[in-house]
């Protein structure tokens, strides 16, 4: 409850924070407290990826971006009533959503009695790894993660091109 | 902040022990909590640090662009390549069982064969991807 009050207001000043600079290290903040609620979750791993990509990697490239550009957040040039209406409307749509989700901690929903259970009584049987999270990741569901790990080449390689393409061009407006 | 000596003499501290921490994540995800994915992004930070501390230019004399540009294809491919040798073997596409001769065994060589690639990729993507970013603005 702490955490999530924190995550509130930490939301609040980055909504009214016009610093990007504090708007970056607020939302490194953020991470840090996300992390925290997926150890309360007893998620450690999704809590670890948390703190490393959202707190330390992201953080550092958005200041890399802010070195960039310039730290003092532009002011709008047309009202906010349009965005605001399509953000309730979202925000609507999602809780909403939320209402089919079984209660948390409820023990038979689909999740929990379809294959949870078989991967929780055979994992260390078959594979030998205690670690349920990193056997169903990398063998029950290992076609899964070679998707994931295909998603990240082909992000790096598509910033990589058009961070490159860019600079190529500046240094030949500087030449002619 | 090349000359701040205290940035300096803390980051020599840290960066030996981050890298171990991380391949420890690499190397004891099938127990504790961790793997590929999240020891990929520690290494990347350990360059970064490294990169902020001491300089880019320094950093890519330590981890060449070429290398780290390299590792983004290379860990795909062993995954993907760890699939074709359990078909190649007679199983189906990443199914381990096959690649030795008891299959609990071989599920854990090939959980630890795939994390290895995830682990290169991302290494490799994010330190590619913050040396792009840092090297624009020079």
């Amino acid at each position: 409850m702490v955490l999530l009050t924190l995550l509130a207001a930490i939301t609040i000043g980055v909504v009214r924070a016009r610093n990007l600079f504090a708007v970056v290290v607020l939302s490194s903040i953020y991470s840090f407290l996300m992390a925290s609620v997926m150890i309360v979750l007893d998620a450690v791993d999704v809590a670890m990826t948390e703190a490393s990509v959202g707190a330390g990697i992201s953080t550092v490239l958005m200041l890399g971006v802010l070195y960039l550009t310039k730290v003092e957040e532009a002011v709008p040039a047309h009202t906010p009533v349009l965005p605001l209406i399509v953000a309730v409307v979202v925000a609507a749509a999602l809780l909403y959503g939320t209402f089919d989700l079984p209660p948390f901690g409820i023990a038979d929903t689909a999740v929990h009695s379809h294959v949870g259970p078989y991967y929780l009584s055979n994992s260390i049987e078959q594979t030998l790894v205690p670690n349920v999270v990193t056997s169903v990741l990398a063998s029950y569901r290992g076609i899964d993660t070679l998707g994931e790990t295909t998603v990240i080449f082909t992000a790096g390689i598509a910033v990589l091109l058009l961070l490159r393409g860019r600079r190529r061009d500046h240094s030949d407006s500087d030449e002619a | 902040m090349k000359f701040d000596l205290i940035l300096r003499i803390a980051a020599k501290l840290l960066i030996p022990f981050t890298l171990l921490f991380g391949l420890y994540v690499q190397f004891h995800g099938d127990f504790g909590p961790g793997g590929g994915f999240q020891a990929g992004v520690i290494v990347a930070a350990v360059v970064i640090l490294y990169a902020i501390i001491f300089g880019l230019e320094t950093a890519k004399n330590v981890v060449p662009p070429i290398v780290v540009e390299t590792m983004i294809p290379v860990g795909v491919l062993i995954y993907a390549s760890v699939g074709v040798a359990s078909m190649l073997l007679g199983g189906e596409y990443l199914n381990y069982s096959v690649l030795e001769h008891d299959p609990a065994h071989a599920q854990e060589l090939g959980i630890l064969l795939v994390e290895l690639g995830v682990f290169v990729t991302v290494a490799g993507t994010m330190t590619a991807i913050f040396y792009t970013f840092a090297g624009r603005g020079r």
